[in-house]
């Protein structure tokens, strides 16, 4: 069964291009910020620290908190982008991550070619990617367009594409930045369908966000991070009331 | 329905700091990046196609000029030289060439995961990808002068017999030099954003110290030490059954010792920083 178990994980950003004996002068004047100067005397960003939780299926996460509390972070780290610094991750089940949705994307590539990439970075075969370039077309709406360079199109044309490019899999748990709820509003209703069926489909739901609203109507449950750390976690009812 | 065996097989994805077992995600990494060569190529591709957008010859420039450089320099050196041009310039146009693609490779290969930093910071994929998508980058744009050398070699009359059949091996081997590198400059590039300047000084007082445009034989007994400057043993994999009727012995022996450190220093690299390059990039 698909599940997400974190023991005591930290993730520790180095900071190598930024002057970095000013900014150690300035560490020792004001201690316990989330600068610090890690074993090997480099100036580090604990992003995350010490995070212990465990996910069930059938659960749907939301990480609340305040710009650069770590939501972010802790979805990069879920999907095995970053690779924890200390303690201990598992994620057992297929992960499809929906951060940025124009991760992977080429200006100079057609909106059908992009589809087709992306399907290639999921791991589909060519054949399999061709197929869902034809849906994914269809759903995005773009008509002709979708054989045109993607750096001509307007921005929410962008966001479409994007969109159904980034929606082509079916994972058992699905990590989501807000960003992804967010944009045009004509396709709002459509998106909106299919990110429900694909929710409903996954077993795992995590999704960083500021909007209350879509905690109350996607979550059963909110994990809030402040400075990287844990400050709350509970049901969603317990967590941000009425 | 739509990735079966993600669905079935629901992958376990552990990470355990205290035990980090980098040795087995590195060969994991490989195994898994070489398995996805489907993706790497069609990456390697659109970056040919961007690099060379609305360009009349494309890739192409690089077999024309290429092609001047080897009349021009051909013309001019085989007088300083005092030898016959028919003598000297199948030996300039593969020597030429066969450089003009390493030295590439090599100041391409800082950029192998700083230039997929937008990839690698979004998308969880095998590291090898990336390193695999710039030897092929590298390796489509040398096919593309590839038919210079049989115009060189026919032109001249100087077709080589049935050994020219042991460059194959040789490319090989300036291949998998070139995942080496790829790796290992990708990795410390990524670190340390001076070192591309540096590799390219490097590989222009390389270009002059090897025989690229001389003759090793002009050399006399001093030829003995070139062995020792393993981009001329690579080359000479290539060049050597191509226009010199065969590698020495020697030669094949030291390119092989070269590519097993490079792939050895690369492997080092990888096993102990992988998981540091998301960070770094």
């Amino acid at each position: 069964m698909a599940h997400i178990e974190a023991d005591r994980l930290s993730i520790e950003f180095p900071l190598y291009h930024v002057a970095a004996r000013s900014l150690k002068k300035r560490l020792m004047a004001r201690a316990g910020a989330r600068l610090k100067e890690d074993a090997s005397h480099r100036i580090v960003v604990a992003a995350l620290r010490d995070l212990s939780f465990r996910i069930q299926p059938g659960e749907r996460v939301a990480l609340i908190g305040n710009n650069g509390a770590g939501k972010t972070t802790l979805l990069r780290t879920l999907a095995g982008i970053y690779e924890p610094v200390g303690g201990r991750l598992e994620v057992a089940g297929s992960v499809g991550s929906l951060i940025d949705p124009g991760a992977g994307m080429d200006g100079e590539a057609t909106g059908r070619e992009n589809i087709i990439l992306r399907g290639l970075f999921l791991g589909m075969s060519e054949a399999e990617c061709a197929r869902m370039a034809e849906e994914a077309g269809q759903f995005s709406g773009l008509g002709e367009f979708l054989d045109v360079p993607i750096r001509t199109y307007s921005a929410g044309m962008a966001i479409r594409l994007s969109f159904a490019a980034a929606t082509l899999m079916e994972p058992q748990i699905l990590l989501m930045d807000e960003w992804f709820l967010a944009g045009d509003a004509d396709f709002i209703q459509r998106a909106t369908q299919r990110l429900e069926q694909l929710v409903t489909n996954a077993d795992i739901l995590v999704i960083a966000t500021h909007d209350m609203k879509i905690v109350r109507t996607w979550c059963t449950r909110a994990i809030r991070l402040e400075g990287g750390r844990i400050v709350a976690d509970g049901p969603v009812a317990d967590m941000i009331g009425d | 329905m739509r990735s079966p065996d993600a669905r079935t097989a629901s992958p376990v994805y552990r990470h355990d700091a205290d035990h980090p077992r980098q040795f087995e995600r590195a060969v994991a990494d490989l195994a898994a990046g070489l398995r996805r060569w489907r993706l790497a190529w069609a990456l390697a591709r659109l970056d040919i196609r961007n690099r060379y957008r609305g360009s009349v010859l494309g890739p192409f420039w690089m077999t024309a000029s290429t092609a001047v450089m080897v009349c021009g320099i051909g013309l001019l050196y085989s007088t300083l030289f005092k030898m016959s041009l028919t003598e000297y310039l199948p030996w300039l146009a593969v020597s030429l060439l066969v450089w003009t693609t390493i030295n590439q490779t090599v100041v391409d290969s800082c950029q192998s995961f700083v230039g997929a930093e937008g990839v690698i910071r979004q998308m969880p994929l095998p590291y090898t990808v990336h390193v695999l998508r710039f030897v092929i980058r590298n390796a489509l744009i040398a096919a593309h002068s590839l038919p210079l050398i049989a115009v060189v070699l026919a032109l001249t009359g100087a077709i080589p017999g049935p050994e020219a059949l042991l460059a194959i091996p040789g490319l090989v081997l300036i291949a998998i030099n070139s995942c080496a590198v790829g790796l290992f400059l990708g990795i410390i590039c990524a670190r340390f954003r001076d070192i591309p300047q540096i590799v390219a000084n490097i590989m222009q007082l390389a270009f002059f110290l090897s025989p690229v445009l001389w003759k090793p034989q002009l050399l006399g007994a001093d030829a003995a030490w070139l062995p020792f400057n393993p981009f001329f043993a690579l080359m000479e994999t290539v060049r050597g059954p191509l226009v010199e009727g065969g590698a020495s012995a020697m030669i094949w022996g030291a390119a092989l010792a070269y590519t097993a450190l490079s792939c050895t220093l690369a492997m080092i690299f990888f096993v102990r920083f992988r998981g540091r390059i998301a960070f770094w990039v």
